[in-house]
């Protein structure tokens, strides 16, 4: 009985143990070399990448390139953990590299880095075509969604003195501005893991907390106490996180007309028949109000590709090509059609050039 | 029973409560049955939903052109030049043939407009065609292309009963439709394409086919690893291991494993398979890896079952009769367990068939274009393409998600299905 008992076992271990050899026999011999282009990143720059891969998959011999939608974090994480095939080649990020990320980066061997600045996105607040379009200043903004305000009977010495801080007291748009409609404030947006609620933070909530004068005096004297009062959204059930699929949030608001939406403009333009973005300033999001900078929140959309890999992975020199090439990028290419905000012609021209020469980033002004 | 009082006084508590006691059993079974009818409401209105939503995705709008293979517009002279053939013009002549079609159409506006009322993979398609047929340069004929997203759910909504579905198409854009429409010059076809390919960020080139093949190929490893080692692992443990603290320990971590969140074997998988043995990211090899790891605790439980359910007597009668232990094992045990083994099995290929959680650390949760050739090229399953068309933008989207949930739950039905069919035919009661 003991020693059938043992021969059972060592079957086992040796069935375990061929699996596994079998397995890593055969990854091996791919680890090795790797005839497609690995792209990891934002998921924002996914929709736009994702196009380019494609097309470049068609009229190239290439194999269409791989991509992942990790979040731009985890993707700068994946990119900078070293030089190798069995590392990615191009990160996509939805905001410009970190100094951490780059020193880590540099720590771990990737030291030459190209970086492309693709284009922008606008980030909208959204309701129903069902109410009224609502009008909204970045100010606003601030004040139905930060964490902690200024006190609000403080509020009409026009925020030049330093004021207390209070927990967001208002419930009503109206309460934060009385031209607004008097309905509770409800916001779905993104959670804190998305890169689209980071900048959403940065340029909305940030541009409208600087409006005020000694908050904006706060952001020289102690920088990490102004960024935590700028940044922090509110958690008291106004702001609703809807989780991290835009396609959720737009049915949401075809349900509740009450509500207002926070998401990517793309989202906006392909469901025209079921919500409308709100004024910012005065400036409703549309693809021309977007590009030249009036509709002041958008965000720089990138990608970093590892110059190490140029040469050794076939083919990173022509998606390169295929993304910066006119009818990719261009004011009227085809990633303009899936809803991306091209760059001006000079900007294009000025970076195509070094893109083309494969310059490296130097890490300064991260 | 010499108090004749007592008795009566019962049987009168009896017959006063009877018909309280009647309503509270018929309320119960009343529970029963609503709970079953919310059940079957939930799946209904599912079904209901996915179904309208998705039956749509099944067929798929076609424009025919009149395409003149103009030798010049491709800027061909010779047709078995590869190189030319590859560098020609066929957005050109796709082009051509629109305006040609619109010959009212002008300005740089309308012109790209009317461009977009057909799908880009037009021109590969002219490509293939060409190729194939190297004799039609010069010639021309008559050729359906598939129609853009936009004009897609454009003309699939012209007949519903909510009105038609703008979206982004132009008022110009309607109106070609409909010259289209009253020419006999567009119509839904079926939709093969959504079964042969690969993902795409264009709608109406987007398939499964490339998640199918993804599915078969990780499900394939996850079997051949996962099947071995648990019925082995099942035999040992119910055979001829001692009971002693050791193996307690051994199965309270297995039976604790079956319920472990699935994202917990994706940690795994990327800590043990990726960062140490450096399997490669998003192949069907990684994945199969760590679903069979995931449905270890699912098969060695049901294996477990279905040998402790074979009676004690037919291995005593074996040993009685001079077998030796792995012959009652091999010759007896193993044969009448092995349909509740495979039953069980089935359920956890199922269950994994349906994963994506434990995917998204180990990179299948990807944009891949090409169909997946072997277990070493990039892949992606069912689950996760479904998963990635409901995060995208394009409106024709949604009812590719549905068609895909569609095919998804087909599946899952003709495993389930198979396994009970197994079970009921094969299984022995004792």
């Amino acid at each position: 009985m003991k020693t059938l008992s043992k021969s059972a076992s060592h079957l086992k271990v040796a069935a375990i143990g061929c699996g596994i050899a079998m397995t890593l026999a055969s990854t091996q011999a791919v680890s090795a070399s790797r005839d497609y282009i690995s792209i990891v990143g934002s998921s924002t720059v996914y929709p736009f990448a994702t196009v380019v891969a494609e097309r470049f998959g068609k009229t190239t011999p290439n194999p269409t390139p791989k991509i992942e939608s990790t979040g731009s974090g985890g993707g700068m994480k994946l990119f900078c953990s070293g030089v190798g095939t069995g590392h990615p080649d191009i990160t996509n990020a939805s905001r410009r590299m970190k100094k951490s990320e780059f020193e880590k980066c540099q720590k771990a061997g990737v030291t030459d880095i190209v970086e492309v600045l693709i284009g922008f996105d606008g980030i909208v607040l959204a309701n129903s075509v069902k109410t009224k379009q609502i009008s909204l200043t970045r100010k606003d903004i601030f004040l139905a969604l930060a964490k902690n305000v200024p006190a609000p009977k403080s509020m009409q010495d026009e925020f030049t003195t330093a004021q207390t801080l209070v927990a967001n007291p208002y419930k009503t748009w109206k309460e934060v501005n009385p031209t607004l409609p008097n309905v509770k404030i409800e916001v779905l947006g993104p959670p804190p893991t998305s890169g689209t609620r980071d900048a959403f933070a940065e340029l909305a909530l940030e541009g409208g907390c600087k409006k005020i004068t000694w908050i904006k005096a706060m952001k020289k004297q102690d920088k990490r106490a102004y960024k935590a009062l700028c940044h922090t959204i509110r958690e008291d059930g106004h702001y609703i996180e809807a989780g991290e699929n835009d396609n959720l949030i737009v049915q949401k608001l075809d349900a509740n007309p009450n509500a207002l939406g926070v998401f990517g403009f793309s989202f906006l333009d392909q469901n025209a028949d079921k919500v409308q973005g709100s004024l910012i300033e005065g400036n409703a999001p549309t693809f021309d109000t977007i590009a030249d900078k009036s509709y002041p929140i958008s965000r720089p959309l990138y990608f970093y590709v590892k110059k190490a890999h140029v040469g050794v992975v076939p083919g990173i020199e022509g998606y390169l090509a295929e993304f910066t090439s006119e009818k990719a990028w261009g004011g009227e290419g085809y990633l303009t059609e899936k809803g991306m905000i091209p760059l001006s012609a000079d900007v294009r021209r000025a970076s195509g050039a070094d893109i083309k020469a494969l310059k490296s980033m130097s890490g300064e002004g991260l | 029973m010499s108090k004749s009082s007592k008795p009566n006084a019962t049987t009168e508590r009896i017959r006063q409560t009877l018909a309280k006691r009647y309503r509270a059993e018929k309320r119960f079974r009343l529970y029963g049955v609503v709970a079953i009818l919310f059940g079957l409401l939930c799946v209904a209105t599912l079904f209901v939903d996915i179904i309208g939503k998705g039956h749509g995705a099944f067929r798929q709008t076609y424009i025919q052109l009149s395409v003149d293979y103009d030798a010049d517009i491709l800027g061909i002279s010779d047709i078995n030049d590869a190189q030319q053939l590859a560098l020609a013009d066929f957005s050109g002549l796709v082009k051509k043939s629109l305006r040609t079609r619109f010959s009212d159409v002008s300005g740089r506006k309308d012109k790209r407009q009317l461009y977009r009322l057909v799908s880009n993979s037009a021109e590969y398609d002219l490509t293939d065609r060409l190729k194939t047929a190297p004799a039609l340069l010069g010639q021309s004929e008559k050729r359906w292309v598939l129609a853009d997203d936009d004009i897609d759910t454009y003309f699939k909504s012209l007949n519903s009963s909510d009105g038609a579905f703008v979206g982004r198409t132009s008022e110009k854009q309607q109106q070609w439709v409909q010259s289209l429409i009253d020419a006999g010059q567009i119509e839904l076809r079926f939709n093969s394409q959504f079964f042969s390919n690969g993902d795409s960020r264009e709608p109406e080139q987007a398939g499964i086919g490339g998640a199918i093949v993804g599915s078969l190929f990780t499900l394939f490893i996850t079997l051949a690893l996962s099947f071995p080692i648990g019925v082995a692992a099942a035999v040992y443990l119910e055979e001829f291991a001692p009971k002693n603290r050791w193996t307690d320990f051994i199965e309270v971590n297995i039976n604790n494993l079956a319920a472990v969140p699935s994202i917990i074997f994706g940690l795994l998988g990327l800590a043990i398979f990726i960062n140490f043995f450096h399997v490669p990211r998003s192949v069907p090899v990684i994945g199969g890896l760590v679903l069979a790891v995931m449905t270890l605790p699912t098969i060695i439980i049901s294996s477990r079952a279905a040998i402790k359910a074979v009676p004690p007597s037919i291995r005593e009668a074996g040993i009685g009769i001079g077998a030796s232990p792995v012959q009652v094992v091999l010759h007896h045990v193993l044969p009448l367990a092995l349909p509740g083994m495979l039953t069980g099995t089935i359920i956890g290929m199922a269950q994994a068939l349906g994963e994506t959680a434990p995917l998204l650390m180990i990179g299948m949760v990807a944009f891949i274009v090409d169909v997946p050739g072997g277990f070493t090229d990039p892949a992606t399953v069912l689950p996760v393409q479904i998963f990635l068309w409901a995060d995208s933008p394009e409106r024709a989207f949604v009812e590719k998600t549905s068609a895909a949930i569609m095919v998804l739950l087909a599946f899952l039905i003709t495993m389930n299905t198979f396994a009970v069919i197994l079970r009921k035919r094969l299984e022995r009661r004792w």
